[in-house]
């Protein structure tokens, strides 16, 4: 009984998962546009390019091998399973028996493996230069995160996400605590730099030198451009639940039952949305940076993640 | 049963030795005699372990040497146990590999000989996993040490071989001079050279000849383990050798210091002090996080697999390390969890290595060079050997579902764990440790994603590369098996897990293998369900299943859509040709420039030209990164020997009557000192 609640969870998760990721990435572009006193594309625009590339065409580079056309499915699905492992709306993720916050690190990097190589695949000096870039930023944003992770798993006792959840209930002022704050500021410019974002990567740039992701993806057409498309935007949304959700575990539902769902999701849905104008408001205040600028970025990162975890003890 | 099995493995290694001295030379029974006789012997030695291990019975034998002191002690515990199944599983798949790859030796190599190493390496390196006392240990070191010196110089024709076999050499024999003299101390202390003497006499040992014995052992295993900064020969040794023999150096060689620190650091040294556990975890993170930030650096294919050797060796001691700060700490069952985490490390590291080392064989093989920038394009020429290295590298990665996220996940649970060990500001270690884990293990996914893309992906960029073929059957049957071995102990890790048990009960006094196993074995857990729980073959299942969602993405109008095969995109030039693609060094060249402090990066730009600066016929660029424990550490003493050396030259005079004079005053001399006493 329990297997066949879990299902349902499951799926009813993914499918929310699947709905709004494009939505984020179109609320974001518009919400800039607005701010650039510019129109923008409708908020919908994402739905539609979906839509639009799933119905093409694709042409396949003739040098690329076999590897190119597994790297759409293998970015896609880690993404998806990444959204299983983290509470959305219930403070009980449908499959953390399968992996708490450290599946969710190397599953996303998994995909970003195979992204990297499908970037080299097709023989592109683009391909290559977003690769080498990709696996560059993500490796050195990779301490601060693991120093924010292990503060909010030492506070909780567990690595497990639906543990971490639980363990806030009761402690809604929790956030406040100097080692929360710290280690949100260090998650936050992990964020920026893992979901590509100014100043680390312009995800508008097309053909730019500056490009990261773009270049990497610059061979892909058609429905596995959908996949690659649908599935970073995804990663954007799960990455910006598990800062959400971690950090201000507020309004999840003890349970998957109809109005505790429907109440979480308000909730979610408010909080996703505050994330979003941070993200918005940080992208306007910022210009991008030069490639060799991010590394001082994500030491403020490294740091503020330090001082999290020696504030643990101290305070 | 057992014992059957293990005399007759060791037996067939001997076979096999003498088969290649006296085989016809230049005819096929070398390799078919040595190759088939040892994977006859690791066959036989691989049931000796597993029925040990599954029994947990601890066979010890006996055979007299028939000279006072020297016995030549076998004892299969669960720990030898462990090692010989590491050591016999790789035994096997490289003398399959070795069947095929050894056919290229034939015309000009005497390949009788190398079989004839291949067997003594083998049986020695079964003999250094069960020997019983420290005598017979250290004539087994010996032998291992000298045949893996024969085998490194195999191609001695050539003065870089030369030069690495002599700097393996020497420094093979500095750490076995720490080892020599670490055992007469322990000797000294307990009274016996038996192990078991040492085991149970440990708790004697305190003080600074506890600290004496601990630097000595962690000095002398250390240099056959390539820990920083006694590293500096593996590099230079792995790469040369042929790649059955770099496979077996990196594969389980080196694991030799791994198993000699296993067994003197817990079992031996009582209780040890916790500075002791404090140096062995921060060794191990700066050997990772620099072995990977080195190995980035390199675009010889078989060298940059060494440096990982040196990373994982690194991983492995941050959970040997955390183990012995447990112990001393008074946390058994945690010791338990970090030491699992290194030993599965240890297993782990063995059988992807191997693979990657015998798919650069491969590579070698096919398009005969060493050199990535020359490679590319191989994954259509040589399509099972890319698949087999891409299984290694994503292992060796630690993604999952494979067998290194595994090994990696267990040992970031018990660094997280020791943060509540203590009180102390020590705990900070932890969590540092930690996150300079994750970084060398997303430095290790960028240098593999180089590692694998330049060398298969894309277009061939010599000529070399291009007419590349694919290995025989052999060689591919040989990769295959680690390959699956890598899939098998990530899905089945909660199978594998009591292994461990019989183990950890001796070197860390708790079982645990059954805290660790949750959901009725679905899932592996931290200790505690609560602390945190992941399922490799879970996840791997959920992929299969969720593969369904871009399935049906695809499947929409699949009739009406086009899918054609073009040219790659080139901005308009006319054609794309090799030499537009991104290069091995041009992917690692932004984190030369984030590192450039520890790199110290020099480079030289030489452009010819007639007329104007600007338009140069022939541009030459070299770029060169300093190696710092060659120039700061090892030339000083390198000098200082050299100096002491030549002082000595002044009673080496060449005269054969000034050299009876010596030998009969210091016979003089000792006369009078055993009279006096």
């Amino acid at each position: 009984m329990t297997a066949i609640r879990t299902a349902l969870a499951a799926v009813m998760q993914l499918l929310l998962f699947l709905a709004i990721a494009p939505l984020v990435t179109g609320a974001i572009r518009t919400m800039k546009a607005r701010l650039q006193t510019r129109r923008g594309p409708a908020i919908w625009q994402p739905y539609r390019d979906i839509h639009k590339l799933l119905q093409k065409g694709m042409v396949i580079p003739d040098t690329a091998s076999w590897l190119f056309s597994v790297t759409p499915w293998v970015v896609f699905i880690t993404a998806a399973m990444v959204g299983l492992l983290i509470p959305m709306v219930a403070t009980h993720a449908p499959l953390s028996l399968f992996g708490g916050v450290l599946a969710v690190v190397y599953l996303l990097a998994l995909g970003r493996f195979f992204l990297a190589l499908g970037g080299l695949d097709a023989g592109t000096p683009f391909g290559g230069l977003g690769s080498s870039r990709e696996m560059t930023i993500s490796a050195i944003a990779e301490p601060a995160m693991m120093l924010a992770i292990f503060t909010v798993a030492i506070s909780a006792n567990s690595t497990n996400l639906s543990e971490v959840a639980k363990s806030a209930i009761g402690q809604s002022w929790r956030f406040l605590a100097p080692s929360q704050m710290l280690a949100f500021g260090a998650m936050f410019i992990v964020l920026i730099a893992e979901t590509g974002r100014i100043p680390v990567d312009n995800p508008a740039t097309h053909l730019e030198l500056t490009m990261i992701h773009e270049a990497m993806i610059l061979e892909y057409s058609g429905p596995y451009l959908a996949l690659i498309e649908w599935g970073a935007s995804l990663k954007q949304l799960v990455l910006m639940t598990l800062l959400v959700n971690t950090f201000f575990p507020f309004g999840l539902s003890s349970a998957w039952t109809a109005p505790g769902v429907a109440a979480g999701l308000g909730y979610y849905l408010v909080k996703l949305f505050a994330i979003c104008c941070a993200v918005v408001l940080v992208e306007n205040a910022n210009a991008k940076m030069r490639l060799f600028r991010v590394p001082d970025l994500l030491a403020v990162a490294f740091v503020l993640g330090t001082l999290a975890l020696i504030s643990t003890f101290l305070f | 049963m057992i014992d059957r099995a293990f005399f007759g493995g060791l037996l067939a290694y001997g076979a096999g030795a003498v088969a290649g001295l006296i085989a016809p030379r230049r005819s096929v029974w070398p390799r078919v005699l040595c190759c088939g006789l040892a994977l006859f012997g690791g066959l036989l030695e691989l049931c000796a372990s597993i029925l040990s291990l599954a029994s947990g019975a601890h066979a010890h034998w006996e055979i007299p040497a028939g000279v006072p002191f020297l016995a030549y002690g076998f004892r299969l515990d669960a720990l030898s146990s462990y090692f010989i199944l590491i050591l016999s599983l790789l035994a096997v798949t490289i003398s399959i590999y070795s069947l095929g790859y050894l056919r290229a030796f034939e015309e000009k190599k005497t390949v009788g000989l190398l079989g004839f190493f291949y067997n003594v390496l083998l049986a020695s390196l079964t003999a250094v996993f069960t020997a019983s006392n420290a005598f017979f240990f250290l004539i087994a070191w010996e032998a291992m040490a000298l045949s893996s010196y024969c085998l490194v110089s195999f191609h001695h024709r050539e003065e870089s071989t030369r030069s690495a076999g002599v700097l393996y050499f020497v420094m093979s024999h500095a750490g076995t001079g720490c080892l020599l003299a670490g055992f007469l101390l322990l000797s000294a202390r307990v009274g016996s050279l038996e192990f078991s003497d040492f085991a149970s006499g440990r708790a004697e040992l305190t003080g600074p000849w506890q600290a004496a014995i601990f630097l000595l052992f962690f000095a002398g295993f250390g240099v056959k383990a390539g820990i920083i900064p006694l590293h500096i020969w593996l590099p230079e040794a792995h790469p040369v050798a042929p790649s059955n023999i770099s496979a077996l150096m990196s594969g389980i060689v080196i694991k030799c210091g791994i198993y000699g620190m296993a067994r003197v650091f817990f079992e031996f040294l009582g209780m040890p002090p916790l500075w002791a556990g404090i140096t062995v975890l921060i060794v191990g993170v700066v050997s990772a996080l620099l072995g990977v930030l080195y190995a980035l650096m390199e675009h010889d294919l078989k060298r940059l697999l060494a440096y990982h050797s040196i990373e994982n060796i690194g991983i492995i001691l941050i959970g040997f390390g955390s183990a012995m700060m447990f112990i001393t700490l008074g946390y058994h069952r945690l010791a338990a969890l970090a030491l699992i985490a290194g030993l599965y490390h240890t297993m782990n590291h063995a059988i992807f290595k191997c693979l990657l080392f015998l798919g650069a064989g491969s590579v070698l093989h096919g398009a005969h060079t060493r050199n990535m920038e020359e490679m590319g394009g191989l994954i259509g020429r040589m399509p099972r050997t890319a698949f087999c290295f891409l299984v290694g590298a994503i292992a060796i990665s630690g993604l999952p579902p494979l067998n290194g996220f595994v090994s990696e996940w267990l040992t970031y649970q018990a660094l997280l764990a020791g943060f509540g060990t203590t009180e102390s500001l020590t705990r900070v270690l932890f969590p540092v440790a930690g996150a300079l884990l994750a970084l060398t293990a997303a430095l290790a996914a960028t240098c593999f994603v180089k590692a694998f893309g330049i060398t298969f992906l894309a277009l061939p960029r010599s000529e070399k590369a291009e007419r590349a073929r694919e290995s025989d059957s052999f060689m591919v049957t040989g990769m295959a098996i680690l390959a699956v071995a890598c899939v098998a102990l990530g899905l089945g890790a909660t199978l594998f897990l009591p292994v461990f048990d019989g183990i950890t009960a001796r070197l860390a006094g708790a079982q645990v293998s059954g805290d660790l196993i949750a959901a009725g074995g679905l899932a592996l857990s931290a200790g505690s369900a609560r602390g945190g729980t992941v399922s490799p073959a879970g996840l791997a299942a959920t992929f299969v299943i969720l593969s369904v969602i871009p399935g049906l993405l695809l499947a929409v109008r699949r009739s009406k859509r086009k899918r054609v095969t073009g040219p790659t995109w080139d901005c308009g030039l006319p054609g794309l040709t090799s030499e537009n693609e991104y290069t091995a060094f041009a992917f690692s060249k932004p984190l030369r420039m984030i590192f450039a402090a520890l790199y110290q990066p020099r480079r030289e730009i030489q452009a010819e030209y007639e007329v104007s600066p600007y338009y140069p016929k022939a541009i030459r660029f070299d770029s060169e990164i300093e190696s710092p424990f060659e120039e700061r550490l090892y030339v000083p003493v390198q000098r200082v020997v050299l100096a002491l050396a030549r002082r000595m030259r002044a009673i080496q005079a060449g005269s054969i009557h000034a050299y009876l004079a010596y030998i009969f005053v210091t016979l003089i001399v000792l006369l009078l000192y055993g009279v006096r006493s």
